[in-house]
Parts: structure tokens; C-alpha cells; sequence
């Protein structure tokens, strides 16, 4: 398992990780943490001639409040994310999606960035994203660009961003203080991707739930912005009742494949699942709980 | 042939400089350059953590880095964790608890638990068995690692606390 020849450039700016991109094109590939790439590689699925380490660049790195936004430079490892004390206090939810990703020697290398372009539907902070309505900031020889990550995902590892962009940060809108979000992922052993999974992010007025989000990883093309979930929950006490038909409206959009994590039905079922749970306990937590 | 690029690095201590090509695996670097048969050759998917060495601070598997980036680095294998003769606490207390019979995932297990100790001095068993949950044993069942790692932070603590 020895992977093709490649050149390895190491840029030490974005400018110029983006100018090898544009001088590259299609020969050229981005390295991050490298564990989507690599085994792809040493499988000779890619055989990029041209490898751009971004690892060297210092401004990919930070994670930083800034005008309402948490804003995660796309470098930004696992184990990052998982130290980080204002991720801790503003918006839980990604501490609680990293820790289920993958394992502890993957976590200091696997990077959000990498984690959200690739495109590979097994990952798990693409729905993440999509719950928090954060925003991607894309950099190409064209200038800078935003692309909202509900409009990102166009199916499997088919992605807004083009072959001579650069994912250079996540901009998160800051969760309000009081609001509620939970990831739930069914997995059948450390470092597995999901069998299914779903994030719900949910903020209240008194007892009624004011806005709600509903996602889904791994049970399509790409993960699930489910609308109708949400929609289901807005102006409910978020009961039983309104927790069966988000989870109802979810299982709808689900189309997993069969697969070594099971049919396509149980898959389904277990989507329903994963959501009824997100739900619940983001419910719970927005109310204190 | 591929070009070659120059790396230099510290490996257990030691500047090592190398001309290799990119291409090479950072285990492939340690085994058959350096000739550090410690960490060892598992599933070379990434699962099973038997390559596991410490670059920089963190524990990687060495089948999924490339040798460039460990460029400048510094890299801690399991041929560096003895010192003076003496093997590491986490070492001997694999021995004194039996966490290993047939050894091949030892070096990936001590190197993984040594960052684990350095991160969580004294951690709980379900922290011990959190902090090693991307190291695969076949033989231990596990109970005697845990137990292992357990020994040893208590040692490191108790040296600490008498320095």
C-alpha cells in the first residue's frame, strides 16, 4: 500500500497555497489531516501529481469570536476543537460531533476543514453546519467567496467548492445563550462512520420552541437538511407529538443504501431514531436541563 | 523516479537528516530508514494504532502521515521511552500486569498511553480506556492494559509529588 509519486509543496500562506492551486488545477490536491487523502492514496483512488500541505500556515489554525461569528480556521484539528473553552461555553454541539469522530490519533490530525469539504457523506460536520447555519469561506484565484453550508453539498464528494479553492474558514453564527443542541450518532465501534445520525439545534420563547434545526449524516447523498423537521417543531412544546412527526418528516428524506452498517429500512428507522434523541435532549437542554 | 526532498528531524532525541521521496510513509521512514522496527505495520488503514509514534506533542499513526511532514518535528518511538537502562513506568507496568501476550500492538498501546499520561496525569479507567480507543488489541481483552496504565500514573504521580 505505497501510494503514487507525488511533488509536496508546503505553502506558508493562504495566497500561496491558493496560487498553487490555480497553477495546478485538477493535478493539484489540498493535504489537511491527510485521513481521507492518504488512504485514498495508498489505495491509488487519487494520484494527485501535486500535494499543497496547508498545515504550515498559521492563520488556518485559529478559533476566534469575531462580529457575532465563532469563526474556525479550516486547518482547526479535532483535538482543537475539543480544547477549545469558548467552543465549550458558545456552542457545545461541536465539542460533543468531535469527540465521535473517529479516535484520538485521528482527532489531532482529522481538521473541521477537511471534515467539511471533502464531500464524503460519512462525515459528520457537514450536518453539524448545517444546524448551526455557519457559513463557508471559500478563497480562489478569484478572490474570496461565501457559500452557506445548506447550500454547500451537492451530492457525494460533489461540493460547491471548485478545484482551485481553498476552504480557508467556518463561520459559525453564535448560538444564543439559552439555546439547545445535541448531536446523535449511532455507530457500531470507535472510529466507525454512522449507521445513522442527527443534529437538532433548538431555541425557546417561554415554553414554545422559536426556531428549530434538523440534520441528518449518512443516510444519503449527502447530509440532510431536513426543513420540514424543524418546521414540525416551531410553536410546539416540543412534545411527544411534535417529536414524532419531526422524526416522521426525517425518516421521509432518508435514503440510505444498503450496507455492512444495515438495509436501508433499519437504517431509516434508525435516522427516525437518532432524531427523536437530538430533539429530546437538545430540548432538554435549552430548558436547563 | 520521483525527486527527492530533504527532511531533517529529532527522533528519539537524535538529528536525523534523510533525503527521501514524499511518497513515504512516516512508518515506512522509521522501519526501513532509520531501521526503528518498534512501531509496527497493523492494518495500514488506520484502524488498529499499532504504528502509533508522537510527533510534536501528539499521537499519530504513522501508516496515514507522510515522512515530509514530520519535517522539523519531533518524534518520540517506542525505542525512545526506555532512559538509562531503565524501562519507562508504563513499560514495566505492562510487564507487572500482564498487558500483552503476543506484543504486537505493545508499542502503539505504550507510546498512545505515555501522550495519554502527559495529557491526563491521573486518569480515570474510562478515561484510560477513552485516551486508548483507537488502539486495537486482539489478545489482552483489555483489563490488563487499563490495569497497566493505571500502575503507571500512579507511579509518575507518586515520583511527582516526591520531586
Amino acid at each position: 500500500m505505497i501510494p503514487g509519486s507525488f511533488a509536496y509543496h508546503r505553502p506558508a500562506s493562504v495566497d500561496e497555497a491558493v496560487a498553487l492551486l490555480g497553477q495546478f488545477g485538477e493535478d493539484g490536491k489540498v493535504l489537511a489531516g491527510g485521513h481521507s487523502l492518504i488512504p485514498m492514496m495508498k489505495l491509488r483512488l487519487a494520484t494527485p501529481e501535486h500535494l499543497i500541505d496547508i498545515n504550515g500556515i498559521g492563520e488556518l489554525k485559529g478559533i476566534r469570536e469575531e462580529g457575532g461569528q465563532l469563526r474556525i480556521g479550516a486547518a482547526a484539528t479535532q483535538a482543537d476543537i475539543l480544547a477549545s473553552d469558548l467552543l465549550a461555553n458558545t456552542c457545545p454541539l461541536l465539542p460533543e460531533a468531535a469527540a465521535l469522530i473517529a479516535d484520538p490519533q485521528i482527532r489531532y490530525c482529522g481538521t473541521l476543514g477537511g471534515n467539511v469539504a471533502n464531500g464524503d457523506p460519512g462525515n459528520d460536520m457537514p450536518a453539524v453546519m448545517m444546524a448551526l447555519a455557519a457559513i463557508y469561506a471559500l478563497r480562489g484565484p478569484g478572490g474570496a467567496r461565501e457559500v452557506a453550508a445548506r447550500d454547500f453539498y451537492h451530492g457525494t464528494f460533489d461540493t460547491a467548492l471548485a478545484e482551485n479553492e481553498l476552504l480557508t474558514e467556518i463561520r459559525i453564527p453564535t448560538p444564543a445563550p439559552g439555546h439547545g443542541a445535541s448531536y446523535q450518532k449511532m455507530k457500531r465501534k470507535v472510529g466507525d462512520y454512522a449507521t445513522a445520525a442527527a443534529a437538532a439545534v433548538l431555541s425557546f420563547d417561554g415554553d414554545r420552541c422559536a426556531s428549530a434545526a434538523v440534520t441528518l449524516t449518512n443516510v444519503g447523498e449527502a447530509a440532510i437538511f431536513v426543513t420540514e423537521a424543524g418546521d414540525a417543531l416551531v410553536g410546539t412544546a416540543v412534545d411527544d407529538t411534535a417529536v414524532a412527526e419531526a422524526a416522521a418528516r426525517a425518516m421521509a428524506l432518508a435514503a440510505p443504501v444498503s450496507d455492512l452498517r444495515g438495509p436501508a429500512e433499519y437504517r431509516t428507522q434508525m435516522a427516525g431514531e437518532m432524531a427523536r434523541r437530538a430533539i429530546r435532549t437538545a430540548a432538554a437542554r435549552a430548558k436547563g436541563g | 523516479m520521483a525527486e527527492k526532498t530533504k527532511i531533517s528531524l529529532t527522533v528519539n532525541g537524535n538529528a536525523v537528516e534523510a533525503e527521501i521521496e514524499p511518497r513515504t510513509l512516516l512508518i515506512h521512514f522509521l522501519r526501513e530508514h532509520l531501521n526503528l522496527t518498534g512501531a509496527h505495520i497493523g492494518c495500514e488503514t488506520s484502524h488498529c494504532g499499532a504504528c502509533t509514534v508522537d510527533l510534536d506533542g501528539r499521537s499519530v499513526k504513522s501508516c496515514t502521515v507522510f515522512a515530509v511532514q514530520a519535517n522539523g518535528g519531533e518524534l518520540l518511538t517506542v525505542e525512545g521511552m526506555a532512559a538509562g537502562g531503565e524501562l519507562h513506568p508504563l513499560q514495566q507496568a505492562f510487564v507487572d500486569q500482564h498487558g500483552l501476550q503476543c506484543g504486537y500492538c505493545t508499542p502503539g498501546m505504550l507510546v498512545r498511553a505515555y501522550r495519554l499520561l502527559q495529557e491526563t496525569p491521573n486518569p480515570t479507567d474510562d478515561e484510560i480506556r477513552w485516551g486508548l480507543s483507537g488502539n486495537l488489541c486482539r489478545c489482552t481483552g483489555y483489563q490488563n492494559i487499563v490495569k497497566a496504565v493505571r500502575q503507571a500514573a500512579d507511579e509518575l504521580g507518586q515520583k511527582e509529588a516526591a520531586e
